[in-house]
C-alpha cells in the first residue's frame, strides 16, 4: 500500500501546474450570453492544444502524451484545482476521440482526430431519446440506405453543446427486425444541415446546457459509419465506458472545493460550534475523502489488474448524492443567499438535482451493483 | 499510488482467512457464544501463531509490523466473529505502545504479545467503565478518561462480569478507585488513534459478512415465485449495504496505512475512519436482519451476531457522532488557518 504518487507522477502534476501557471485562461468573459462564453472555452483549448495539454490521455502518435490512467487522473484533478474550465471540446476529447482509436477506419483518424484535439471541430452525442433514456437499446431514430448514404428521422434529447456541433456521435435503428440491441448503428452525422434542427433545453436552473435534436431525412454518407452496421450498441458501449473516465476526478476535486467554501462559510458566521452543523459537515468530510480514495482505488486496480473494482458505479453514485448534500448544507449555512436567484450557491443547489440522473440515474447504477458487484438475480423486465 | 497489499500482507490475509473457515466457523462461533466465553483453545492457537503480537515491536515479543497488518487481521477476524480477545488485547497492546513508559511497556508488552494475558480496554467516567468487552477475561485493563488514560491490574480494578449482547467476548463493568492503577504518560492520541483504525478494521469485516451473507439468502429465497433477491426493494438495499461497507473500508484502509506512513494525519483519518465503520456496522448488520425477513429476527440465524458485535463496537471508544465532531473540530482548524483540508 502507498498512498502517494511516484515521483514520475509527481513530476507529471508539477509540469502541467506549472503550464497552467504560466498559461492561465483569458479571462472569464462573465455573463455574456452562451456564443461568447463558448468561443472563450474554444480559445481555452486552443491555448490548450498548443501547449501539447488538450488531451494528454490520447497517445503520441493522436498528438497525445501517451498519460497512463494515472497521469490522465491527475490532469483531471490539475484542472479543477486551478478552476479552469474543462476543454470547449470535452466529448470530442473523452469519448469520440478514444471511440474513434478503438472502432474507426485509418481515414476515419485520419480524418477526425486533429479537429478534435483543435477544437477546429466540436463533437455532440446524440444518444437519449425522450422514450429512450436508462433503457437506450429502445432508441426509435431509424436510418434508412439511400444510394450511397443514410437518411436519418428522429429525435434526440440531452445534446450538450448541439448548437455548437459540428459532428453528432448518434446512433441510430438501421434494421427494425432485429433484436433491439442488434439493429443499431453508430453514425457520425454532419450537424450543419437544416435537415438537423437544435433547440435549446431550458433547466431548472434556467440556463440551457442541453439541447433537442429534431432530425427529419438528414444524410449521413456510408463512410460515417463507425464500427459497421449493425454493430452500434457495441460501439456505443465504448463511448459509455468513456463517459466517466478522468472527468471524474474534475468532479470531485469541485466537490472538494464547494465543501471547503461551505466549511469556509460556516467560519465566517461562527456556524461551526454548532453540533447539527458540524455533524453533517463532519459526515460530508468524510464521504468526500471516501470518494477520492474510491475513485483512485478503481483507476490503480485497474491500472495494475486490468479489472477494474466495483468502485466506479460506487464512486458515481456516491459523489452525486454527496454534491446533493454539500450543496443543500449551503442553503443552512448560507441562507438567504443560497435561495437568491442567480448566486453561485443557488446555481450549485439547482444544478446538483440533475448528477443523480445524468450519466446513468442512482436507480439504474443500483440495479449494476447488484447484478453486476453482487451477482444478484435480474427482475424479468415488464413486456 | 497503490491501494494493494504487499505479498506479505496479502499472505497474512490469506492464512487468517482459511484458519478461520475452519476453526471460527459458524457452529464454533454459536456453541461459545451460547455458552458466553472466550474460546480458549483458538486464542491458544493464534497465540502461537504469534497474532496478539502482530503490531508490538520485537523488543517486547512481538512481530514488530504496522497497523496494516493489525488491520488486516481485526478485519477477518470481525468477518468470522470470532470469539477470541484478539481486537480488545490488540487495542491494550497499541495504546500501551505509544503512551506507556518503558517500564510500563516492559512489564505489559510481551503478556500481550504472546497472548498469555488478555487486555482489554474501556470508556470510563469517575472512574467506571460499564460495559469492556473481553474485559471478564482481562488481565490488564486500559481506561480511558476524559483526556488521560491510566493502566491496571486486574488486581487494581473492581472487575464484574456482565451479560453484553454481543457474547462472544465475555464483557465486565470496571471500577476503578481513584489513583488506583498508573497513568500512561505518553502520546495517548497516537496510542488510542491505532486502537481506533484496529477497531473500524474489525467493523469493516462483521460488515462484508453481513452483506455476503446477506447476497447469499436473497438469491435463495424465494416468494411470488422468484428469488427476492430480484426485486429492487432487496437488492437495491444490497447495494446499498455494499456502498457504506466500501465508504467504511476506504477510509479505514487510509487511516491504517496513515498510522505507518504518515502520522501526522492520524487523527483525521482515524476519527473518519470510526465515524464511517460505526456508521456502517450499525446499518448494514440492521439491513442483513431486515433482508432476511423472519428468519434474520430468529436466534437460530447466525446473522444477529454480527449485529450485536457492531453495536458494541460502534460504541466502543465513541459512536459515529463522537468522531464526527472530533472530525468537524480538526476540519474548522484547517479552515481557520485556510489550509485545505
Amino acid at each position: 500500500m502507498d498512498l502517494t504518487f511516484s515521483d514520475d507522477e509527481l513530476a507529471f502534476r508539477d509540469e502541467f501546474r506549472s503550464w497552467l501557471a504560466e498559461n492561465p485562461p483569458p479571462p472569464d468573459p462573465g455573463d455574456v450570453g452562451d456564443d461568447a462564453r463558448n468561443a472563450w472555452r474554444g480559445a481555452w483549448q486552443r491555448q490548450l492544444y498548443e501547449g501539447g495539454w488538450a488531451a494528454p490521455n490520447w497517445p503520441n502518435e493522436y498528438g497525445g502524451r501517451g498519460a497512463t490512467l494515472t497521469q490522465s487522473a491527475i490532469y483531471f484533478e490539475e484542472i479543477g484545482r486551478a478552476r479552469v474550465p474543462l476543454p470547449a471540446n470535452v466529448l470530442g476529447i473523452l469519448l469520440g476521440g478514444p471511440t474513434l482509436m478503438v472502432w474507426g477506419t485509418d481515414e476515419q483518424k485520419e480524418r477526425y482526430l486533429t479537429p478534435i484535439l483543435s477544437a477546429e471541430e466540436i463533437w455532440c452525442q446524440g444518444f437519449s431519446e425522450p422514450d429512450a433514456g436508462s433503457d437506450l437499446a429502445s432508441l426509435k431514430t431509424r436510418a434508412v440506405k439511400d444510394g450511397d448514404d443514410w437518411l436519418v428521422t428522429g429525435q434526440k434529447v440531452w445534446t450538450s453543446g448541439a448548437q455548437y456541433a459540428k459532428w453528432c456521435m448518434l446512433v441510430a435503428r438501421t434494421d427494425p427486425d432485429a433484436p433491439k440491441h442488434k439493429g443499431l448503428t453508430y453514425f457520425l452525422m454532419d450537424m450543419e444541415q437544416d435537415e438537423v434542427q437544435v433547440r435549446p433545453l431550458r433547466q431548472i436552473t434556467g440556463e440551457a446546457e442541453f439541447n433537442e435534436l429534431f432530425i427529419e431525412d438528414a444524410r449521413i454518407p456510408d463512410e460515417n459509419v463507425i464500427g459497421g452496421v449493425g454493430n452500434g450498441w457495441k460501439v456505443a458501449l465504448t463511448t459509455l465506458m468513456n463517459e466517466r473516465a478522468g472527468l471524474g476526478f474534475t468532479l470531485q476535486i469541485r466537490l472538494r472545493q464547494i465543501l471547503d467554501d461551505v466549511i469556509a462559510a460556516a467560519a465566517e458566521r461562527d456556524k461551526l460550534d454548532d453540533p447539527r452543523i458540524a455533524d453533517e459537515i463532519a459526515e460530508l468530510n468524510a464521504r468526500c475523502e471516501a470518494i477520492r480514495l474510491m475513485a483512485w482505488k478503481g483507476l490503480t486496480d485497474t491500472e495494475r489488474y486490468g479489472q477494474p473494482g466495483p468502485e466506479g458505479s460506487l464512486v458515481k453514485w456516491l459523489w452525486s448524492e454527496t454534491n446533493q448534500r454539500v450543496t443543500q448544507l449551503a442553503a443552512d449555512v448560507v441562507g438567504a443567499e443560497a435561495l437568491t436567484a442567480g448566486t453561485g450557491w443557488s446555481y450549485e443547489l439547482l444544478r446538483a438535482r440533475g448528477n443523480t440522473i445524468e450519466g446513468g440515474t442512482t436507480e439504474i447504477l443500483k440495479n449494476i451493483v447488484a447484478e453486476r458487484v453482487l451477482g444478484l438475480p435480474r427482475l424479468k423486465a415488464a413486456a | 499510488m497503490d491501494f494493494g497489499y504487499t505479498d506479505d500482507q496479502r499472505e497474512i490475509q490469506r492464512t487468517a482467512r482459511d484458519l478461520l473457515a475452519d476453526r471460527a466457523s459458524p457452529e464454533r462461533v454459536r456453541e461459545n457464544a451460547e455458552a458466553g466465553r472466550h474460546d480458549d483453545d483458538l486464542w491458544k492457537e493464534l497465540s502461537e501463531l504469534g497474532w496478539p503480537g502482530i503490531a508490538v515491536a520485537e523488543e517486547h515479543g512481538g512481530q514488530g509490523l504496522g497497523t496494516v497488518e493489525l488491520a488486516i487481521l481485526s478485519e477477518e477476524l470481525g468477518r468470522t466473529v470470532a470469539p477470541v480477545p484478539f481486537v480488545p488485547s490488540a487495542m491494550a497492546a497499541a495504546i500501551i505502545s505509544a503512551a506507556g513508559s518503558d517500564e510500563q511497556r516492559a512489564r505489559w508488552l510481551p503478556g500481550l504479545a504472546s497472548g498469555e494475558l488478555v487486555g482489554a480496554v474501556g470508556t470510563a467516567q469517575d472512574g467506571v467503565a460499564g460495559l469492556v468487552p473481553s474485559g471478564a477475561d482481562a488481565g490488564v485493563v486500559v481506561l480511558v478518561e476524559g483526556d488521560g488514560m491510566r493502566v491496571l491490574a486486574r488486581t487494581e480494578a473492581e472487575v464484574e462480569p456482565l451479560q453484553a449482547i454481543d457474547p462472544t467476548r465475555p464483557a465486565a463493568r470496571i471500577t476503578a478507585s481513584p489513583g488506583s492503577g498508573e497513568p500512561l504518560p505518553g502520546d495517548t492520541d497516537a496510542g488510542l488513534q491505532r486502537a481506533l483504525v484496529a477497531l473500524s478494521a474489525e467493523l469493516v469485516g462483521v460488515c462484508s459478512r453481513a452483506l455476503d451473507m446477506t447476497v447469499d439468502y436473497v438469491k435463495e429465497r424465494k416468494q411470488f415465485g422468484t428469488p427476492v433477491g430480484a426485486f429492487q426493494a432487496v437488492s437495491h438495499r444490497c447495494a446499498q449495504m455494499l456502498l457504506e461497507t466500501e465508504i467504511a473500508r476506504a477510509t479505514t484502509a487510509e487511516a491504517a496505512w496513515t498510522a505507518d506512513a504518515e502520522p501526522q494525519r492520524l487523527a483525521q483519518c482515524a476519527a473518519q475512519a470510526k465515524a464511517t465503520a460505526s456508521d456502517a456496522g450499525r446499518t448494514v448488520t440492521a439491513s442483513a436482519i431486515q433482508a432476511h425477513g423472519g428468519i434474520g429476527f430468529t436466534w437460530e440465524a447466525d446473522v444477529h451476531w454480527l449485529y450485536k458485535r457492531a453495536q458494541v463496537d460502534a460504541a466502543l471508544l465513541g459512536g459515529a457522532k463522537e468522531h464526527r465532531a472530533r472530525l468537524a473540530r480538526i476540519v474548522g482548524e484547517r479552515a481557520a488557518v485556510g489550509a485545505p483540508a
